[in-house]
C-alpha cells in the first residue's frame, strides 16, 4: 500500500487531487470566513461604534460633563477602588492555590481544583443572594454584624467580597497548567543551592509565571470592572456611594439620560479596549517566551 | 565528609521505596547507585539531600545528623537529570546564583562571584557561553552548566540523579569520563544514581547495587561484577546465561558437567541454577566428557568479538557465548555446526527463594 501511494505521487493529476482532499474548497473557505467576519461586524463592531455615537452625539462638552459629573466620578472611583483591593487579593489566593495545587499532593486536590471553577458557574445574581443571606439584616451573621456596627451588605465591603468572589478563577486558573507543566525541579535546585523558601519563590517561581500572572491579573482587573448582577443585588444602589461604573450606567438609562450613559458605558469601552490591547502585547511576550524556551 | 546513611525508610502511600538501608559513603568517593527503575534510589538521593524526608532513620554528615536541616541549610550541590536551570538566567546568573543568595554578611563581592564563576565555565569547558540562555545550548553542554552551577557554592557532598539519562550514547560516554576525570580533581564525597550499569562500573569508585528499596550488593565495580552477592545482581549486570543444575555433595551437575559448589556440601539432590557470563562459558569442536554438547544457532560478529547463540540438547532456552574472533576462526565453528561448551567460572545458587 504504502509503495502504491508513493509512486502515484509522481502522478500530477493525482497529485491534484490528493491536495484537494487535504484542503476545503474555496466556497467553504470563504462561505465560514465570511460568516465569522459578519459575526464579529453584527455583535461586536456595530456596538462599539454604537456606543461611540452615542457618547459622543452632542459633541464633547457634553461627554466630559457627563463623566465629570459628581455621581459619575463616585462610581468611577468607586470602581477603580474596588478594582485596586479585589486584583490584588485575587493574586495572592490565584498564586498560593496555583501552587498548592501544582506543587503539592494533598487530599481534596481535585475538590478544589473543581471549587475554583465555582464563580464561573454560579449566576452572578445567586452570588449576590448568598451573600446577602450570610450578611444582610435578617441574614446568619446580620444580628452579630449589626452589633458591632459592621455594615457589609449595601456597603462598599459587601462589593468587594462579590466581586473577589466573581474573579478568584482567573488567575489561579491561569496559573495552574503553567506551574503544572513547570514542574518543581528548578526551585528544588534553588533550594538545592541555599536559597531560602521566599528567596526561590521571587528569583525562580516568579520570573518563570510573570507572563501567565500579569495575563490573569489582566482578566481580573476587566472582569472586576465590568462585574454587575452580584454587585446590584448587594449595593444597594446608592447614588454617589455605592454605584460602580456598570451600575450608575443602568441608572442613567433608567432614567432616559441616554447621552450621558452612552459617555460613562464609552469609558468603561475605552478601559476594556486598553484592557485587550496590553492583552495581546502579553500574548506575544508569552509566545515569544516560550519559542525561545523551546528552542534547543 | 563522609555520609552516614542510618536505618532509613520511605513510603509512598502502599509504596516502600526505602526499606531500611544503612550505608556509609566514604569521604572523597564517589558511589553509584545503581538499580532498575522504582529500586529506590533516587528517593535514597533525595532524602540524603533534604528534598523528601524519611519516614525514618537519621541521616549524618561527617558524624553529625543532618535529617532534620533544611535543604537549603545541608550545603549539598544537586544536579538533575533534567537539568533544571534556570530558563529566564543566562549561563553566567544561573552558575553565580548559589552565591548571590547568600545573605549579605556571607555573600562575596561582585568581583569575587565574577572570578569564580568564570573559572568553574573554564572547568567544564564552557566559559564562551556565559552570556547565552541555557535554551541555546545542547543537552551535554546544559548538564555541564548544572554541573558547575552545584559545585559554586563549594558543597560537602555531590549528589548527582541521572545525570546523563537525558542525553544521547555517545555524550553519554564522553561526559562520564569527564565527571570521572573531574571528582579525580576535586574529590568531593560524590553519589549518583543510574539504571545504568556499564555506566555504574566504568564511572564510580564504589558500586550499591538496589533492588525494591534494598541494597543487594555494595562494593567496588570489580567485586560487584565478578563476585555477584545474589542471582538479582548477577542478571542486573551484564548479560548472564543460567543452567539448570543439581546439587549433591557439594558438586552441581548440569547434565554430563560438573561444577564445584563447596558452599553447598550439605546439600542434598536439591534443584540449583548456574550462572555463567556469556565470556566464561569455553566453547571446544570436539566432544569432552565434561562439557554439554550444542548446536550453533547463530554467529554475530561484533567488532573484534564474535557472538554465538547455542541450543543445548536439555534446554530450549538459547545460550551466549563471547569469544575473540581470532578464537573463532581457529577452532572452525560455523552456524548450524555442533559445538560443546563448558563453564569456566561460574556460579551455582540454590532454587528457592528469590530464584527467577
Amino acid at each position: 500500500m504504502t509503495t502504491q501511494t508513493l509512486g502515484n505521487v509522481a502522478n500530477p493529476a493525482l497529485a491534484a487531487r490528493w491536495r484537494r482532499a487535504t484542503s476545503e474548497p474555496d466556497w467553504l473557505r470563504w462561505t465560514l470566513i465570511g460568516i465569522s467576519l459578519s459575526f464579529l461586524a453584527l455583535f461586536l463592531i456595530l456596538p462599539l461604534l454604537v456606543v461611540l455615537y452615542g457618547a459622543f452625539e452632542q459633541g464633547l462638552a457634553v461627554w466630559t460633563a457627563a463623566i465629570t459629573e459628581p455621581d459619575a466620578l463616585a462610581a468611577i472611583r468607586l470602581s477603580l477602588f474596588v478594582v485596586a483591593i479585589v486584583v490584588p487579593i485575587n493574586v495572592v489566593f490565584g498564586v498560593a492555590a496555583a501552587w498548592a495545587i501544582a506543587k503539592f499532593e494533598f487530599r481534596g486536590k481535585s475538590i478544589l481544583i473543581t471549587l475554583i471553577d465555582m464563580p464561573f458557574a454560579i449566576s452572578p445574581v445567586v452570588v449576590g443572594l448568598i451573600f446577602v443571606i450570610l450578611f444582610g439584616t435578617q441574614g446568619w451573621l446580620g444580628p452579630w454584624l449589626a452589633a458591632h456596627d459592621l455594615r457589609i451588605i449595601f456597603a462598599v465591603p459587601g462589593i468587594v467580597i462579590v466581586i473577589a468572589f466573581g474573579t478568584m478563577p482567573f488567575i489561579a486558573r491561569e496559573l495552574i497548567p503553567l506551574m503544572q507543566q513547570q514542574g518543581k525541579e528548578e526551585e528544588e535546585a534553588s533550594l538545592t543551592l541555599g536559597a531560602g523558601g521566599w528567596k526561590t519563590f521571587w528569583y525562580v517561581t516568579l520570573p518563570n509565571i510573570k507572563w501567565g500572572l500579569i495575563y490573569g491579573i489582566i482578566l481580573c482587573n476587566a472582569r472586576a470592572l465590568g462585574e454587575f448582577g452580584a454587585v446590584a443585588v448587594v449595593s444597594g444602589r446608592i447614588r454617589g456611594e455605592t454605584n460602580t461604573m456598570p451600575l450608575h450606567i443602568e441608572v442613567l438609562y433608567n432614567e432616559y439620560m441616554f447621552t450621558a450613559a452612552f459617555a460613562v458605558s464609552s469609558l468603561l469601552m475605552g478601559l476594556a479596549l486598553v484592557t485587550v490591547a496590553i492583552k495581546s502585547v502579553v500574548e506575544w511576550q508569552t509566545e515569544r517566551s516560550r519559542r525561545s524556551a523551546d528552542t534547543p | 565528609m563522609s555520609i552516614e546513611i542510618d536505618r532509613i525508610n520511605k513510603r509512598f502511600g502502599d509504596f516502600i521505596a526505602v526499606d531500611n538501608v544503612s550505608l556509609t559513603l566514604n569521604d572523597g568517593e564517589l558511589t553509584a547507585l545503581l538499580g532498575p527503575s522504582g529500586s529506590g534510589k533516587t528517593t535514597l538521593l533525595r532524602i540524603i539531600a533534604g528534598l523528601e524526608q524519611p519516614d525514618s532513620g537519621r541521616i549524618r554528615f561527617q558524624g553529625e545528623d543532618a535529617t532534620d536541616l533544611h535543604v537549603s541549610d545541608r550545603g549539598v550541590g544537586f544536579v538533575f537529570q533534567h537539568y533544571a536551570l534556570f530558563k529566564h538566567m543566562n549561563v553566567f546568573e544561573n552558575v553565580a546564583y548559589g552565591l548571590t543568595v547568600k545573605p549579605r554578611s556571607q555573600r562575596p563581592s561582585k568581583k569575587e562571584i565574577r572570578d569564580k564563576v568564570m573559572h568553574l565555565l573554564e572547568m567544564v569547558q564552557l566559559d564562551w557561553t556565559a552570556d547565552r540562555l541555557p535554551s541555546q545550548l545542547s543537552g551535554g553542554q546544559r548538564q555541564r552548566i548544572a554541573l558547575a552551577r552545584a559545585l559554586a557554592v563549594e558543597p560537602k557532598v555531590l549528589l548527582l540523579d541521572e545525570p546523563f539519562g537525558a542525553l544521547d550514547a555517545k555524550v553519554r560516554a564522553e561526559l562520564r569520563r569527564w565527571l570521572r576525570r573531574l571528582h579525580d580533581e576535586i574529590h568531593v564525597t560524590s553519589v549518583f544514581v543510574t539504571h545504568d550499569q556499564e555506566e555504574a562500573l566504568e564511572v564510580s569508585d564504589r558500586v550499591v547495587v538496589m533492588n525494591r528499596g534494598k541494597v543487594e550488593q555494595d562494593g567496588t565495580p570489580e567485586e560487584v561484577y565478578d563476585h555477584p552477592a545474589n542471582p538479582f545482581v548477577y542478571q542486573f549486570l551484564g548479560n548472564v546465561n543460567l543452567f539448570h543444575a543439581r546439587v549433591q555433595n557439594g558438586v552441581a551437575k548440569i547434565g554430563s558437567v560438573q561444577i564445584a559448589a563447596p558452599e553447598y556440601a550439605g546439600q542434598q539432590d536439591s534443584l540449583a541454577l548456574a550462572y555463567v557470563r556469556p565470556h566464561d562459558l569455553e566453547v571446544l569442536n570436539s566432544r569432552e566428557e565434561d562439557a554439554l554438547h550444542a548446536r550453533i544457532d547463530l554467529v554475530s560478529v561484533v567488532g573484534p568479538t564474535v557472538r554465538l547463540e547455542l541450543q543445548t540438547d536439555t534446554s530450549d532456552q538459547a545460550v551466549h557465548a563471547e569469544l575473540s574472533k581470532h578464537q573463532y576462526r581457529s577452532l572452525g565453528l560455523v552456524q548450524g555446526g555442533d559445538a560443546w561448551i563448558r563453564p569456566v567460572i561460574s556460579r551455582v545458587f540454590l532454587r528457592d527463594a528469590d530464584s527467577p
